[in-house]
């Protein structure tokens, strides 16, 4: 059997995480390929539904990628971001999903190598879980 | 001018819907002046083999209240589909599934043993389960199948027209039913309510809400003139449909969310979610204190009656994953 590769949807905020995991790139840093990035202006931009949407759509996790705390910038954006998280997680749990299909990093600019390996770790993890059962999950 | 035909039906509902047509009291009469009822269950005894024999689109407007939770519910469903020109979801089980979709956080197993076998009340030494087919001398009897999941309307059939509250408020049903003996409707798929939220509308006194703790119903004596979030009482207002007059708070109870969505959002929850992170404070903020943002958040129990309870069916996810 082929081994499973997970599929991960990565919303990055332009200024920090995005920017980090650009650095990643032109670094020439080695890691998974499993995350799909989308770009938004600010981790704060991640609508609760978009993370949901993506759950439904079939992703095997969730990646939510913003400045760290106090070098948002908007301010506040990855405040209310982190609040959302927790609630999803919540959520998620009591839907019968793992928590750690969702996670939430603080990666700057500069931490190119932190994204690499957050993006490792996620799939590793994730292959030990297991595909999302929302991928197979038939409604009867 | 002739008569319209109307008809109604019950699926997976509690009958609150079928009162709610008779709430607009005497306007009823101006119904039946227009129209003719065809099918009725909680009022006519209306058989589903005269239903089978109608014209296919005889029925000009049919008003369906209720989940899918049952063949049965769906074998009607597409029935009436067939006979009917307009079909409108009529309240929040038929539009989004309401509290009968809450029973997705299970499956028909765990559903069955719990009724049929573990409640308190129940002795059932022989493990005898409903089953959709039996064999006896006479041959086999059925009953409907029980399915393991709850859908809305208009995940079986496509549905016309939405009219969103459980149960629809009179005003609502009302212009409702005006809308249809006039022919004057909106586009195919409109929800026939406002579009605003509840919030927009609300008549309570609102300040910059940055709410500390999270207080259950019953824990705290709600002011009657200040909004509920402002007061730690989660209230479904900002992610819900207006139109229903506010009964709720004006009975200083929060809103639950029975309207269903605004027309702009594609997830109840997720929006109250997103609402409700944007107000949760917590002391020092710049130092984002993860334990105390969870602190905070482990206040809100039941997370999925609280931000689902009437919108789990049509949600993202739809139903718990059960292994
Ligand atoms: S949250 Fe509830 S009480 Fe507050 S303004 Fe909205 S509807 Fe009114
Ligand atoms: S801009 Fe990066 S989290 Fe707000």
């Amino acid at each position: 059997m082929e081994e499973f590769e997970p599929k991960i949807i990565a919303f990055l905020c332009k200024w920090c995480t995005y920017a980090g995991a650009d650095l990643a790139g032109v670094s020439r840093l080695k890691f998974s390929p499993n995350a799909v990035p989308i770009k938004v202006m600010c981790s704060g931009r991640v609508d609760p539904s978009f993370v949901l949407d993506a759950f439904a759509k079939g992703a095997d996790g969730v990646l939510v990628g913003g400045c760290h705390p106090g070098d948002c910038h908007y301010a506040q954006g990855n405040y209310k971001t982190l609040r959302r998280v927790k609630l999803l997680k919540m959520l998620l749990k009591d839907m019968g999903l793992e928590e750690e299909r969702l996670r939430l990093e603080w990666i700057s600019a500069s931490e190119g190598n932190k994204f690499r390996e957050v993006v490792n770790d996620m799939t590793l993890k994730l292959k030990e879980i297991g595909p999302s059962p929302l991928k197979t999950e038939e409604l009867k | 001018m002739s008569k319209a035909n109307i008809a109604f039906y019950w699926a997976a509902s509690c009958g609150g819907c079928e009162i709610a047509v008779l709430d607009i009291n005497e306007k009823i009469l101006d119904v039946i002046e227009k129209a003719n009822i065809l099918m009725w269950p909680v009022a006519m005894d209306t058989k589903y083999e005269d239903v089978k024999k109608m014209k296919d689109r005889s029925i000009d407007v049919c008003f369906f209240n209720g989940a899918i939770r049952t063949s049965e519910n769906e074998e009607l469903a597409k029935l009436l589909r067939k006979k009917s020109k307009i079909l409108v979801a009529f309240g929040s089980c038929a539009h989004e599934g309401c509290i009968p979709a809450l029973a997705n956080l299970f499956n028909k197993k765990l559903i069955f043993d719990r009724a049929y076998q573990e409640t308190e009340t129940t002795v059932n030494n022989d493990s005898i389960l409903p089953m959709s087919s039996y064999e006896v001398k006479e041959g086999k009897l059925r009953i409907p199948e029980f399915y393991d999941t709850v859908k809305t309307l208009d995940q079986v059939v496509e549905v016309d027209y939405y009219i969103p509250g459980c149960p629809p408020t009179p005003n609502i049903v009302e212009d409702a039913f005006n809308k249809f003996l006039t022919g004057d409707l909106p586009p195919k798929g409109a929800v026939l309510a406002p579009v605003k939220a509840l919030c927009d509308e609300c008549p309570r006194k609102k300040k910059d809400k940055m709410i500390e703790t999270v207080y259950r119903v019953y824990e705290k004596e709600a002011d009657p003139e200040k909004c509920f979030l402002d007061q730690g009482i989660i209230c479904m207002g900002p992610a819900t449909r207006s139109g229903c007059g506010h009964q709720c708070i004006k009975g200083n109870m929060p809103c639950t969310g029975c309207f269903g969505k605004t027309p702009e959002v594609t997830d109840q929850g997720a929006k109250m979610i997103s609402a409700l992170a944007s107000v949760l404070a917590v002391e020092n903020e710049l130092s984002l204190d993860e334990k105390k943002v969870e602190e905070l958040i482990s206040k809100i129990k039941d997370p999925v009656g609280t931000f689902y309870r009437y919108s789990l069916a049509s949600s993202f996810i739809k139903r718990k994953v059960i292994k």
